[in-house]
């Protein structure tokens, strides 16, 4: 029994080395440089962390970011599920769940030509609004940057949030709703009273995917706009990028280690409000 | 009534899910001028809006034949993509599917933690790991080479996570026979592990495939020479000169994560739904 366990441990511990060495002991090395001075000698307490948080341009794009999660999880939980709820009983079922989850395959510098193309001024979406005789803005260049930021995001990811939703639909058994029925509940009744309810499980793990998928987004950000995109779309990772190329270590092992703590507290506050009721 | 009504929303969005393939399509087959005609509003001052046609009115395989015989940094990308991505999965299928078949089914002193950790990593987005993987790779002189992308690759942990699920549904009666029968753990692992956990593996793979295909900012903050850049960095520059071959190379570029994505959907929409529940 114990000689066995050991081999298992054989089986983990190359993959551990890999992480080890290359993640989680380089992190430590970071958060002990985030309290040392710019040139990496003196130990400076916790001026690197104030200056990240009294940085602008930290300032800026933490409340984008921030902002910008605040918009897409609701808006990307509620259109999957409720296309989930509707594909459930559909007969080509397969069909568009493949066309869902197409955007997952695509590689962001395949879709910055389009994005140009639709969302220039004189691109096609401004060419459908004129249509019914609406006003087109330059999508790109106004705080509509925004907007067009948050479309890419659902587009990305709502195959990714369909296909999680079903599997939670899956889980839960057809007598229930049965059951309801015989008790003359009707189909929203039976939404909020049974499927809400029984989701609430997978929908822990679909929020904590869909905010990590979040992050993500910053690709076609910068693809379509460069290092120095319009200030509504000015996200964490460009901020990094450009500390990065500006050699600021002290700036940027403190802004990881920040970014880590707030990712680590989020989940567990969001795990704990889970497990409450 | 009703019914009419979700199959235009589901429509609505899976052509949304399907139109940068059409658009793409149509385009590769366009003659330069035709495209000029269609979206020369966006490249150039012109008035008016830009337009789209699903098929092409004069079909021309010109911009293609010019893609593929007249721009060798375009497959130079090419392979450099295919040599990251190859050497990324080659590496997590040797140390990752151990990994997730030691954690899966045996039990160790410090297992649960390394189990948290893994979860831990997995959910880190790359602006937590820049600075300290750029560090190691400096110290470890593997800056500006395709290794600097691979090697911390292969521990990317999400794979070991999807596959652990898997391994976990292997009913733990099967292992007990072969142990009777004097099957060695190795011999489990290979003969059991394998084929029965082969959805868990393959999955995996196809969401490694895809993360590693679409890949930007590792690339783009460790590798300076351009000549190691993958395909994915691979910026389409628009001008009236060119637009046609960029639209045709954006079609390539993603011909193979589609076609890995038809080859694995089931596998890739099983490893999704197995993130979402817990057996």
């Amino acid at each position: 029994m114990k000689k066995r366990n050991k081999v298992g441990r054989l089986f983990v511990l190359p993959s551990l080395f890999g992480v080890l060495g290359f993640y989680l002991i380089p992190f430590g090395d970071v958060a002990r440089r985030s309290f040392l001075n710019a040139v990496g000698n003196e130990f400076a307490g916790l001026e690197n962390y104030r200056q990240v948080l009294g940085n602008q341009a930290f300032r800026l794009a933490a409340g984008n970011t921030a902002r910008f999660v605040l918009v897409c999880l609701p808006l990307l939980l509620a259109l999957s599920l409720g296309i989930a709820v509707l594909i459930q009983n559909q007969r080509r079922k397969n069909l568009l769940k493949s066309a869902y989850l197409v955007p997952l395959a695509i590689p962001a510098a395949s879709v910055v030509l389009l994005w140009n193309v639709v969302f220039d001024n004189g691109g096609l979406l401004n060419g459908l609004l004129s249509h019914f005789h609406l006003k087109g803005k330059n999508w790109m260049e106004t705080d509509a940057a925004f907007g067009v930021l948050v479309f890419s995001y659902i587009w990305k990811n709502l195959g990714y949030d369909v296909i999680l939703w079903l599997a939670g639909l899956q889980g839960i058994s057809k007598s229930i709703y049965e059951a309801a029925r015989v008790d003359g509940a009707g189909t929203w009744k039976c939404f909020t009273r049974i499927t809400l309810p029984n989701l609430r499980p997978v929908a822990f793990t679909i929020v904590i995917l869909s905010f990590l998928n979040s992050f993500k987004v910053f690709r076609e950000a910068y693809l379509v706009a460069g290092n120095y995109p319009q200030e509504r779309i000015y996200l964490l990772q460009h901020v990094f990028n450009n500390w990065f190329h500006e050699l600021s270590v002290d700036k940027m092992a403190a802004g990881s280690v920040l970014l880590c703590m707030v990712l680590i507290l989020f989940v567990l506050m969001l795990q704990r409000s889970w497990e409450r009721d | 009534m009703k019914k009419a009504i979700s199959i235009f929303i589901l429509s609505f969005f899976a052509l949304l899910g399907i139109s940068p393939i059409l658009f793409l399509a149509a385009g590769t087959f366009m003659g330069n001028q035709e495209i000029m005609d269609s979206i020369g509003p966006v490249m150039q001052d012109q008035k008016g809006y830009a337009s789209w046609k699903l098929f092409p009115a004069f079909p021309t395989m010109k911009n293609a034949v010019q893609l593929f015989l007249d721009s060798p940094e375009f497959f130079q990308m090419f392979w450099n993509s295919v040599k990251i991505t190859g050497g990324i999965l080659v590496g997590q299928l040797l140390f990752g599917t151990p990994a997730a078949w030691g954690l899966a089914r045996y039990s160790f002193r410090g297992k649960k933690f390394i189990y948290l950790l893994y979860i831990a990593m997995m959910m880190m987005p790359f602006q937590v790991t820049m600075l300290s993987e750029y560090l190691v790779l400096d110290q470890m002189h593997l800056l500006d080479t395709s290794a600097s992308i691979i090697l911390p690759g292969i521990f990317s942990t999400f794979s070991v996570f999807i596959m652990y699920r898997f391994f976990c549904g292997i009913p733990e009666s099967i292992l007990e026979a072969a142990r009777i029968d004097g099957a060695g753990e190795l011999q489990i692992f290979f003969r059991i592990g394998f084929p029965l956990g082969a959805a868990g593996i393959i999955s995996a793979l196809v969401l490694s495939f895809l993360e590693c295909w679409n890949m930007i900012e590792q690339p783009m903050t460790f590798l300076a020479k351009k000549n190691l850049w993958p395909l994915s960095l691979f910026l389409p520059k628009v001008d009236s000169g060119n637009a046609g071959v960029s639209l045709c190379a954006s079609l390539v570029a993603l011909l193979p994560a589609v076609f890995v994505f038809l080859a694995g959907q089931d596998y890739l929409e099983q490893g999704i739904a197995s993130s979402a529940v817990k057996e």
